[in-house]
C-alpha cells in the first residue's frame, strides 16, 4: 500500500465501519417497532427525558431565532416598503427550515449526546455485555426506547419552536418595525396556508416541518445509541463517544436537511 | 461427558499472547477454581465459556455444545442455562436492586410476574439482602453490589456458572460469606461451576478441584489441599504463603 492509500485506509475504514454499524443499529429498531408496547414504560421515561427536559431551551433558542429572522428581513423589507410581509416571511423560514433544524441541532447536543454517554459508560463497565449474556435483547431493551421515545418528541418540540419563533418574530415587528401586531399574525397564518396535495388537511410547510422533525429525531437518536455502543478503553473512550456522536449527528442533520427540503419541494 | 470441556485453546490479542494451549475439563456438579496473577488471562477463559470471545485455536464444549460454533440464537438458548458473576458487578443503574435481579427473568423467559417476585426475594435472602429492594446501586457498598450480581446470577437457577473473581472488593468476612454461599448452591443445586480467584481460602471453600494457572496454561492442578501444599516453586511463589 501506498501513503494514499494508508492514509485513505486509516481514516475511512473506521468511518464506514461506525457508519455501517449505525445504520444496523436503525435497522434493528426498526424491526423491533413491534416491542413498542411492551416497552412503553422506558419509552415514556425516554420521552420525558428527550422531550420534556429540553422544551425550555428549544422554545427558547427558536424564541430567538424568530426575533433574529424578523430583524434582519424586516429591515430589508422595510427598504423596500414591505415591511406588511414580514410575517409571512418569519412564518415560512421558522416552520420550514429553522425549527427543524434548531430543535434538531440542540436535541443533537443535548440528548445525542446524553445517550452515548450513557451507554458508552455501560458498555465499557461491561453493563451492556452482562446483558448479552443473560440474553437480554439490548436493541429492544435500550435502543427502541431512546430512539423512538426521541422520534416522538422531535416534531412536537419543532411545531411549538415555530409557534414560539413567530411570536417572537411578531414582537420584533410591532416594536420595532412598526406592523400591527393583528396584522403580523394574519401574514403569518395565511404563508402557512399552501396545500400540499388536496386531501391532506394541514399545510405544505408543516408536513415539511413533521417530515424533516421526524427523520432528524430518528437519526440523531440512532447516531447517539450507535457511538455509546461502540465506545472502547474507558472513560476516554466515553469521551470520544459523545463527542462523535454530537459531530455526526449535526453534520446529518443538514445534509439530510438539504435532501428533504429538496425532496419535498419538488414534489 | 464432561459439562465443560476446553481442549488445547490458543488466544492471541494482537501480539499478546493470554492462552497457550490451555486445557481442563469439568465434571457435571462438580466447581473448579482456577487461581493466577492478575492479568494472566482468567476472564479471558470465563469470556470463551460463555461465547464472548472466541479462541483463535482450540475446542471449548459446554454441556455438549461446541460454543465458537453455535449460532446467535442458539448461543442465546444455551446462555439462558448459564450464570456469569462479573468481576466488576456490571448492574444497571438507574434500575432499583429488585429490578436488576429480576431483568434475567423479565427479558425473554415466559414468567409470571408472582413468580418473579417469589424467586428474586429467594435469591436476595440467599445472599443475605433482604430489605434492599428498592434500592438503587449506587447506595449499597461495593460488597452488596457484588450480591446483587451474585442474586442476579442465580435468580435463573442455571446449570452452569461462571464466577469472576467472587471475593474482590469484599471485606474478609464477606468474602467468606460469599465462599460459602457459593459452596451450599454448589451442593443444593448441583450446579457445575468455575471459579477465578486471587483468594486462597476462597479456593478452598469453592473448589472440588484447584488448578494453578500462568502464561496461558496450567502448571498444576488437583484437589485443593493438595495444590496450596504443593512444593513447585512457582506455585509457592504465586501463592506467596508458606505451606500451613
Ligand atoms: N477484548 C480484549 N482486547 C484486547 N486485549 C484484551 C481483551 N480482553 C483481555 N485482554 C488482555 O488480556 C489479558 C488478560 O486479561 P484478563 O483475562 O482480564 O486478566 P485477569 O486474569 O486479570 O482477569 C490482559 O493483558 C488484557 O489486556
Ligand atoms: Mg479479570
Amino acid at each position: 500500500m501506498n501513503i494514499v492509500e494508508r492514509a485513505g485506509a486509516r481514516l475511512l475504514a473506521p468511518m464506514l465501519s461506525s457508519a455501517g454499524y449505525a445504520v444496523s443499529i436503525g435497522l434493528a429498531a426498526v424491526a423491533r417497532i413491534p416491542h413498542l408496547l411492551r416497552r412503553r414504560r422506558s419509552l415514556f421515561d425516554q420521552m420525558h427525558l428527550s422531550g420534556v427536559k429540553t422544551l425550555h431551551v428549544v422554545l427558547f433558542v427558536n424564541f430567538f431565532i424568530g426575533m433574529i429572522l424578523a430583524l434582519q428581513l424586516g429591515y430589508e423589507l422595510q427598504r423596500f416598503g414591505q415591511q406588511q410581509a414580514i410575517g409571512f416571511a418569519v412564518s415560512v423560514a421558522m416552520v420550514r427550515e429553522m425549527a427543524p433544524v434548531m430543535t434538531a441541532v440542540l436535541l443533537a447536543a443535548a440528548v445525542s449526546s446524553a445517550m452515548a454517554a450513557e451507554l458508552g459508560t455501560m458498555k465499557v463497565q461491561e453493563e451492556i455485555t452482562a446483558l448479552e449474556v443473560m440474553s437480554v435483547d439490548v436493541a429492544s431493551f435500550l435502543v427502541v426506547p431512546r430512539v423512538f421515545g426521541l422520534m416522538f418528541m422531535a416534531p412536537l418540540l419543532t411545531v411549538l419552536g415555530s409557534i414560539i419563533g413567530i411570536l417572537g418574530g411578531g414582537i420584533i415587528a410591532t416594536t420595532q418595525l412598526g406592523v400591527d401586531f393583528h396584522g403580523y399574525l394574519l401574514n403569518a397564518t395565511e404563508a402557512l396556508e399552501d396545500r400540499w396535495v388536496w386531501w391532506l388537511p394541514v399545510p405544505k410547510s408543516l408536513y415539511a416541518a413533521l417530515i424533516k422533525s421526524t427523520v432528524f429525531g430518528f437519526t440523531i437518536a440512532v447516531v447517539g445509541c450507535a457511538s455509546g455502543l461502540q465506545a472502547r478503553h474507558g472513560a476516554r473512550g466515553v469521551g470520544d463517544a459523545t463527542r462523535s456522536a454530537v459531530r455526526n449527528s449535526i453534520i446529518l442533520i443538514i445534509v439530510l436537511n438539504f435532501f428533504l427540503g429538496k425532496l419535498i419541494y419538488t414534489t | 461427558m464432561a459439562t465443560i470441556e476446553l481442549r488445547d485453546v490458543h488466544k492471541s490479542f494482537g501480539a499478546q499472547k493470554v492462552l497457550e494451549g490451555l486445557s481442563f475439563s469439568v465434571e457435571q456438579g462438580q466447581s473448579l477454581v482456577l487461581m493466577g496473577p492478575s492479568g494472566s488471562g482468567k476472564s479471558v477463559i470465563l469470556k470463551h465459556l460463555i461465547g464472548l470471545l472466541k479462541p483463535d485455536h482450540g475446542e471449548v464444549e459446554v454441556m455438549g455444545k461446541s460454543v465458537p460454533e453455535l449460532s446467535g440464537h442458539e448461543l442465546s438458548l444455551l446462555r439462558k442455562d448459564m450464570g456469569y458473576l462479573f468481576q466488576h458487578s456490571a448492574l444497571l443503574n438507574w434500575m432499583s436492586v429488585f429490578d436488576n435481579v429480576a431483568l434475567p427473568l423479565r427479558e425473554g423467559r415466559d414468567c409470571a410476574e408472582s413468580e418473579i417476585r417469589e424467586r428474586v426475594q429467594k435469591v436476595l435472602a440467599l445472599v443475605m439482602l433482604e430489605g434492599a429492594e428498592l434500592k438503587l446501586p449506587e447506595q449499597l457498598s461495593g460488597g452488596m453490589q457484588k450480591r446483587v450480581g451474585l442474586a442476579r446470577a442465580l435468580v435463573t437457577e442455571p446449570k452452569v456458572i461462571l464466577y469472576d473473581e467472587p471475593e474482590a472488593g469484599l471485606d474478609p468476612e464477606m468474602s467468606a460469606s460469599i465462599s460459602a454461599t457459593i459452596r451450599r448452591l454448589q451442593e443444593e443445586l448441583g450446579t457445575t461451576s468455575v471459579t477465578v480467584t486471587h483468594s486462597t481460602s476462597c479456593a478452598k471453600t469453592v473448589g472440588d478441584l484447584l488448578a494453578v494457572f500462568e502464561k496461558g496454561r496450567i502448571i498444576v492442578s488437583g484437589p485443593p489441599a493438595e495444590v496450596l501444599a504443593s512444593e513447585l516453586p512457582r506455585v509457592r511463589e504465586f501463592l506467596g504463603t508458606p505451606i500451613d
